[in-house]
């Protein structure tokens, strides 16, 4: 008898509890912010800062959730799905606008904001948080891959990827480290990859409308892969490497190059002082001679639910979590590069990233992921198309990945 | 004892009847809406266009998803993993769950001991499991490699994983086989076998004319239980491969069009035809084996 109650009360208090949330107590509204968890705590205090800064009109509150993003994506897309009125602000990986805004779930930027954040803003981040053009969300922070290479193997950075495999190439014949580190796994990053390259070849995979636009310099991208892969420079375990492998790998000196995130380069501070002492940066390389480099653009957008009750107030906190104190906050403390292009040139952030300019520089000639409401189906055909990178037919590859792809498109088809 | 006709129940007997349906009446509606509910509700979504990114082009398509479901590669590619680990896991589980079965059987000294020592890996966490043999097979991690020799990293190809699944999933489940075969085991009525000892019956002979006859129901079960849950893997793959290399089994395929490309109305579809397979695999047991199997050895 005793038990049933105890039951009877925890659910009550279960129905009870999202009504209390709801609103009737006293003080501000309550916005709620979802976004990852993030160990440095600066999205912790740009919550509290925008709550104070409001003079008493909002107050937010952060929902951490999941680590990684597809965890993130479904809970959030479960949710708005079922028109789940408790979320005001998302923060949203940048190929979920097309999806989120497609479906109606994401309000439309108003007139005076969308003025307000364009200023500054870098163009490609502006450009992943528009679909149809129309902005749907606000550009929070940004990250990019640059080539990190050893000065002490390589006198001069290679401009191009024959060019680096060639040099990778030559070292390990000579029996020095010339290993270049990549992400071949089948998971995003392989998409991140072909996509930079088919890019830094002058293709792109769709065009604006959404439509498919693969031409040759998939080829180029593809033959490219498949080059790497099956030369000395390419890592063993390519075909099963993520970013942090690849930061491994690099920090036990087996390799010359690396592409990856500048997380890498306070890791190596810490963990391989050796390797630190020579460590050397400069733009992704190119797929074609004579062609500058394109490198995909990542990062994350802040979305207001078309299901928020307040979006107003949303909005206002979202314009102040990006604000340029927190941006440079966040980019001190957490490592996330910022989308205010003028933060580039803070002293206290070019302390902390003394490759700032060239990070400026490759983001200002960033490529974008396909934008398409279909973007999962998409970047899933094209990693299993893909993968492992030394399986990759040149001949027929094109064809494949139309094929696959205008499948996607279309969410025709199982995925992978 | 004969049963009587319903027209000469006594009011007694008619009151007991209707308080046995009341009793019963609570579990059937539990039942019915936490699992057919559910299932009717499947079967619903597998015959809509359902895309929870796409709610405006949502349609009842009839069949549809099943074809695309059938027609396509991967999914034939992920039920011919699936029936493969299955048949090589169940099987092997049988020969190894029947051994350790009869040590616990015959296990005089520290029997309790035994017991719990061979039901360890049946207690730790499937997914736990499947991280630490994921660690110990890839090569920075790994103690496996070393030890083994072996070059590169064997979760990097589509035989090399299916063999480390298989290895997984029989190190994780041989204790609930054996368990239920020890259960089959304490069947054997004890006298039997003196008897055929004292007629002069080798040791294979009481195993194979005696034992295994007389177990047939519990190693009907068993295989049965162990079949049902190999064809529905998840977690193993889940955490060792995530379905690279060609490692899909049909409820990852499934889980992928759900969660992953939140198509409700495919997935639901693959879903279902799960189902269909699973109650297939129950129907062949029971109509093929079930009949033949109590009492059959005590006939001859």
């Amino acid at each position: 008898m005793r038990r049933c109650g105890l039951i009877l009360a925890l659910a009550a208090a279960a129905f009870a509890g999202p009504l209390a949330c709801g609103g009737g107590s006293a003080g501000p509204p309550t916005v709620s912010f979802y976004i990852f968890h993030e160990p440095s705590g600066a999205f912790e205090r740009g919550a509290q800062m925008c709550s104070r800064q409001s003079n008493g009109r909002y107050s937010i509150r952060i929902s951490e959730l999941p680590s990684t993003a597809d965890g993130q994506r479904q809970q959030l897309v479960r949710r708005l799905a079922a028109s789940d009125e408790s979320i005001d602000i998302m923060g949203m990986d940048v190929v979920w606008t097309a999806e989120f805004a497609e479906a109606g779930w994401l309000h439309q930027v108003p007139g005076a904001v969308r003025d307000e954040v364009s200023r500054g803003t870098l163009e490609p981040s502006l450009r992943t948080a528009t679909w149809r053009g129309t902005l749907y969300a606000l550009p929070y922070n940004t990250n990019t891959q640059l080539l990190w290479y050893r000065k002490d193997l390589v006198p001069s950075p290679p401009a191009t990827w024959a060019q680096m495999i060639a040099m990778g190439t030559r070292l390990e014949q000579q029996g020095r480290p010339g290993r270049v580190e990549i992400q071949g796994a089948q998971y995003e990053a392989l998409t991140v990859w072909f996509n930079s390259l088919v890019a830094s070849a002058g293709g792109r995979i769709l065009d604006d409308a959404g439509r498919l636009a693969l031409d040759d310099t998939a080829v180029l991208a593809a033959d490219t892969m498949r080059r790497l892969a099956d030369s000395p420079a390419a890592d063993p375990s390519l075909s099963n490497q993520h970013e942090d492998d690849n930061r491994l790998a690099f920090e036990t000196g087996r390799a010359a190059f690396e592409l990856n995130y500048p997380f890498i380069y306070p890791s190596a501070r810490t963990n391989a002082p050796e390797i630190f002492r020579n460590l050397g940066w400069a733009l992704y390389p190119s797929t074609v001679e004579g062609h500058s480099s394109h490198v995909t653009i990542g990062g994350i957008n802040l979305g207001i639910s078309a299901f928020s009750t307040h979006p107003d107030l949303a909005f206002d906190a979202a314009v102040c979590l990006r604000d340029a104190d927190n941006q440079r906050f966040a980019a001190v403390m957490g490592g996330l590069p910022p989308t205010l292009e003028s933060l580039y040139d803070d002293p206290g952030l070019r302390r902390q990233y003394p490759f700032a300019d060239t990070i400026r520089e490759a983001l200002a000639t960033a490529s974008v992921r396909p934008l398409t409401p279909a973007y999962t189906n998409v970047s899933l055909e094209i990693q299993s198309a893909l993968s492992p990178p030394s399986a990759i037919q040149t001949q027929s590859i094109l064809g494949r990945l139309r094929s696959a792809i205008g499948n996607a498109l279309n969410s025709q088809g199982l995925i992978p | 004892m004969s049963v009587r006709p319903a027209a000469r129940l006594t009011e007694r007997a008619r009151g007991e009847r209707r308080l046995a349906l009341l009793l019963c009446a609570p579990a059937v509606v539990v039942m019915a809406a936490v699992t057919a509910y559910p299932i009717l509700y499947a079967f619903w979504l597998s015959l809509q266009r359902y895309d929870l990114r796409f709610p405006r082009r949502s349609a009842f398509v009839g069949l549809e998803n099943y074809v695309t479901v059938v027609a396509s590669s991967r999914w034939w590619e992920a039920v011919t993993n699936t029936v493969l680990i299955t048949v090589v896991s169940v099987t092997i589980e049988l020969v190894l769950g029947m051994a350790v079965a009869l040590v616990m059987h015959r296990t005089i000294v520290g029997r309790g001991a035994v017991r719990t020592t061979v039901l360890v890996p049946y207690g730790i966490v499937t997914v736990v499991a499947a991280f630490s043999w994921r660690f110990a097979w890839t090569p920075a991690t790994g103690y496996l490699v070393g030890w083994l020799h072996i070059g590169t990293d064997p979760l990097t190809a589509h035989g090399s994983s299916l063999a480390i699944i298989i290895l997984a999933e029989v190190w994780k489940t041989t204790p609930f086989m054996s368990l239920l075969l020890l259960a089959g085991l304490a069947l054997v009525p004890e006298e039997l076998m003196e008897a055929a000892k004292v007629d002069g019956a080798t040791a294979w002979q009481r195993f194979t004319r005696i034992t295994l006859p007389l177990m047939r129901p519990a190693i009907l079960v068993a295989v049965l239980f162990r079949v049902m849950d190999a064809f529905r893997i998840f977690d193993n793959i889940f955490v060792l491969t995530g379905g690279a290399n060609k490692t899909q089994s049909v409820s990852i395929l499934g889980y992928d069009q759900l969660f992953v490309g939140l198509n409700l109305g495919l997935g639901s579809a693959v879903s279902v035809l799960i189902f269909a397979i699973i109650a297939l695999i129950g129907f062949i047991f029971i109509k093929g084996f079930g009949t033949a199997a109590p009492g059959a050895g005590a006939r001859r």
